[in-house]
C-alpha cells in the first residue's frame, strides 16, 4: 500500500497549517505582482518604444532558474518569507504584464476618446473606463499567474517557506510517499479553488458580460 | 461663436490635415463640415474641444481662446457625438447618459433623473435605461449617444458622422429627429459628414472641404447649390444639384386655387354630379385628401369609399418645390394638392403654376 491513511488522519492539523502557510506566500506574491505589473503595463501601453523593452525584461526574468533567483535575493532579504514572495513575484510579472498590456490594447479607441471628450481626465479614463474594460483579459492573466504561483511555492522549500512543498522534502528524505501524494493532491485542490474564486470575482465585477446581459 | 483664425494642423508624420483655416460658425445653428474622407473634417472638429491642438492659429469659443480653460473643464461644456456612438460598454444606458452630469458633481440621483428625462427626449423607452449598449440596435445606440451629449445641456454640440453607421431608413429618421430637437434647443452644432445630401438637409451653413485641409466654400445650402465656388465644389455637389436646390425651396410662395372634391362617404351619383372631367379628388370625412377618383370607372351608386383611388400626397407650405414637381408628374391631373398643417385640404396648384414658380427662381 502506497498511501498510509493513518498518517493522514494523524496529520490533518499539519496539513491545514501548511496549506495556510502556502497561501501566505502565494497570495502576496500575486498581489505584489499585480501592483507592479499594472503601472508598468500602463507605461508599456502608452509609450510604444518602452513596450518591447519591458515585455522583454519580464520574459528574461522568467527564464532565471528559481534556485538562482533565491540565491541572488538572499543577501538583500535573507532567509525570510519576503525572499520567497519576491522570487515568486518575478515569475508572475511575465504573464500579468503581457495580459494587462493586451487588455488595455483591447479597449476600443472610440470609447477611450469618448471618455476624454466628455471631460474625464486621463487618470479617470484609465481607472473608470480602460481598466474595467480590460478586466477580462487582465483576470485571465491573474488566473494563470495564480495557478502557476501556487504550484511554484514548493520551490521555496529551499529557504524554508515552501508551504505544502515541505511535504515533498519530508517524504523524499524518508522515502515515504504518503506526504508527497498528499502534497500533490492538496496543491491541485488549492489551485482549483483559487481559480474558482477568481472566476467568481470576475463574474461579480463584470455585470455587463453576463449571459443575461447579452443581446 | 466658434471662430478659427488662421488655424493649421500638421501632424508629426508631416500630414497637413487642416491648412490655414479662418471661419466663424453660426451661434444657434447647424454648421455642416462636408468633404470626402481624409480632408480634415474630423481634425477641424477635434480642435474645438482640444482633442487635437492646432500647430498654429487660434480657435475660440464664445470669444475666448479654447486654451484658456483646462481641457477637461472645456470638454464638459461641449457635447460630443461620434459614429457608432462610442458608448461605454460596461455602463448601463442610463449611466452612459449620466456621465457628464456625474463629472460635474450633480450627485447620482439628480444625474440619473436627468438621464431618464433625456431618454424620453431622444425617443427611447424608459426600460432601455437599464440595458447595456450592446443590447440596443445601432439606431438606438446613436440616440443614446445624442442623449449623452445633451445631458449637461451644453450650448455647443460636436457631431462626427453620427449617423454614418446606420441604414438609410434609420438615418433619415435620426436626421428628422435632430431637426426637431434643434428647433427646440437651438444649440450651436458642428456636424461632420461626407454625405452631401445629409449636409443639405441639416445645414444652416455648409463648409466644403477639399483634400489637404482646405475649406473651399462656406455658404448656406441654397447658395452653395445655386452658385458653387468652383468645379471641385460643383463636382462634389453632383449632377443632381438642381434637384437638391428644389428640395430646399418651400411652397410658401407657390399659389394655389380651390379644387372640387367629394367625400369618400358620398355616393357615386354625387361624384358624377360634381365631376367636370375624368378625375375627381376624394377626401376623407375629416377633410384630408384620400386619393384621385376615376369617375369613368365608377359603377352602381355605392359609397365612393369602395372604389380604387389613385394615391395622393397632400403638401404643406413647408414641403419642398421638388415634392410639388413630383406630385404634378405623378398625379393624373397634374395638380399638386395642398393641405394645412393639420393635413386638411386647402386647394391645389396646377402644374403650370408650379413650373412658373420654379422658372422664376432661375
Ligand atoms: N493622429 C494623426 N496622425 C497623423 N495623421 C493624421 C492623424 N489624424 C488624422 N491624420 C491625417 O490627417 C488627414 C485628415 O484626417 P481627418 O481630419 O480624420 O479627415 P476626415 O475626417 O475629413 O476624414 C488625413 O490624411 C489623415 O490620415
Ligand atoms: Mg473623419
Amino acid at each position: 500500500m502506497i498511501i498510509e491513511w493513518g498518517w493522514l488522519t494523524t496529520h490533518t492539523d499539519d496539513l491545514l497549517a501548511l496549506t495556510l502557510d502556502h497561501l501566505a506566500t502565494a497570495v502576496p506574491a500575486v498581489l505584489l505582482g499585480l501592483l507592479i505589473a499594472l503601472p508598468l503595463a500602463v507605461v508599456a501601453h502608452r509609450v510604444r518604444p518602452l513596450r518591447g523593452l519591458l515585455l522583454g525584461i519580464s520574459n528574461i526574468m522568467f527564464t532565471v532558474p528559481s534556485l538562482a533567483l533565491f540565491v541572488l535575493l538572499l543577501p538583500i532579504t535573507g532567509l525570510t518569507r519576503t525572499t520567497a514572495i519576491a522570487g515568486l513575484t518575478v515569475y508572475t510579472l511575465v504573464v500579468l504584464l503581457r495580459n494587462t498590456v493586451e487588455g488595455l490594447d483591447s479597449v476600443p479607441a472610440k470609447v477611450r476618446e469618448a471618455s476624454l471628450a466628455m471631460g474625464t481626465g486621463r487618470l479617470g479614463t484609465l481607472l473608470k473606463v480602460e481598466f474595467p474594460l480590460a478586466l477580462p483579459v487582465i483576470m485571465a492573466g491573474v488566473r494563470v499567474a495564480s495557478v502557476m504561483t501556487i504550484s511554484l511555492v514548493s520551490v521555496a522549500s529551499y529557504i524554508g517557506y515552501g508551504g505544502i512543498g515541505q511535504l515533498f522534502t519530508d517524504g523524499f528524505q524518508r522515502s515515504f510517499p504518503t506526504p508527497v501524494l498528499a502534497g500533490v493532491v492538496l496543491t491541485l485542490l488549492l489551485a482549483l479553488a483559487a481559480d474558482a474564486v477568481l472566476v467568481l470575482v470576475q463574474w461579480l465585477c463584470t455585470p455587463w458580460m453576463r449571459k443575461g446581459a447579452r443581446a | 461663436m466658434i471662430r478659427f483664425e488662421s488655424v493649421t494642423k500638421r501632424f508629426a508624420n508631416g500630414t497637413t490635415a487642416v491648412d490655414d483655416l479662418s471661419v466663424e460658425f453660426l451661434e444657434g445653428g447647424i454648421t455642416v463640415l462636408v468633404g470626402s474622407s481624409g480632408c480634415g473634417k474630423t481634425t477641424t472638429l477635434r480642435m474645438i474641444n482640444r482633442l487635437v491642438d492646432p500647430t498654429s492659429g487660434t480657435v475660440s469659443l464664445g470669444g475666448r481662446d479654447v486654451r484658456e480653460l483646462p481641457a477637461a473643464q472645456l470638454r464638459r461644456g461641449i457635447g460630443y457625438v461620434i459614429q457608432q456612438a462610442g458608448l461605454f460598454p460596461h455602463r448601463t444606458v442610463l449611466d452612459n447618459i449620466a456621465t457628464v452630469p456625474t463629472l460635474l458633481g450633480w450627485g447620482r440621483r439628480k444625474a440619473r433623473a436627468r438621464a431618464a428625462e433625456l431618454l424620453e427626449v431622444v425617443g427611447l423607452a424608459a426600460e432601455s435605461g437599464k440595458r447595456y449598449p450592446h443590447q440596443l440596435s445601432g439606431g438606438q445606440q446613436q440616440r443614446v449617444g445624442v442623449a449623452r451629449a445633451l445631458a449637461a445641456d451644453p450650448p455647443v454640440l460636436l457631431m462626427d458622422e453620427p449617423f454614418g453607421a446606420v441604414d438609410p431608413v434609420v438615418r433619415t429618421l435620426l436626421q428628422d429627429e435632430l431637426i426637431r430637437l434643434q428647433a427646440e434647443l437651438h444649440k450651436t452644432i458642428v456636424f461632420v459628414t461626407h454625405d452631401i445630401d445629409e449636409a443639405v438637409r441639416l445645414g444652416d451653413r455648409i463648409a466644403v472641404f477639399r483634400t489637404g485641409g482646405h475649406m473651399v466654400q462656406f455658404a448656406p445650402p441654397a447658395e452653395l447649390l445655386a452658385r458653387p465656388a468652383d468645379d471641385f465644389v460643383a463636382g462634389f455637389l453632383g449632377a443632381e444639384r438642381g434637384l437638391k436646390l428644389l428640395s430646399l425651396i418651400s411652397l410658401q410662395n407657390v399659389p394655389y386655387e380651390p379644387i372640387a372634391a367629394v367625400k369618400t362617404t358620398d355616393t357615386a351619383a354625387q361624384a358624377r354630379a360634381e365631376a367636370t372631367g375624368r378625375w375627381l379628388l376624394a377626401v376623407s370625412p375629416d377633410g384630408k385628401p384620400a386619393g384621385w377618383l376615376d369617375v369613368d370607372a365608377l359603377d352602381g351608386s355605392d359609397a365612393i369609399g369602395q372604389a380604387a383611388l389613385t394615391p395622393v400626397r397632400g403638401l404643406t407650405d413647408s414641403d419642398s418645390l421638388l415634392s410639388a414637381l413630383n406630385e404634378t408628374v405623378s398625379s393624373p391631373t397634374g395638380m399638386a394638392v395642398r393641405v394645412d398643417a393639420a393635413g386638411v385640404l386647402v386647394g391645389a396648384s396646377r402644374d403650370d403654376v408650379v413650373h412658373a414658380h420654379q422658372r422664376s427662381l432661375a
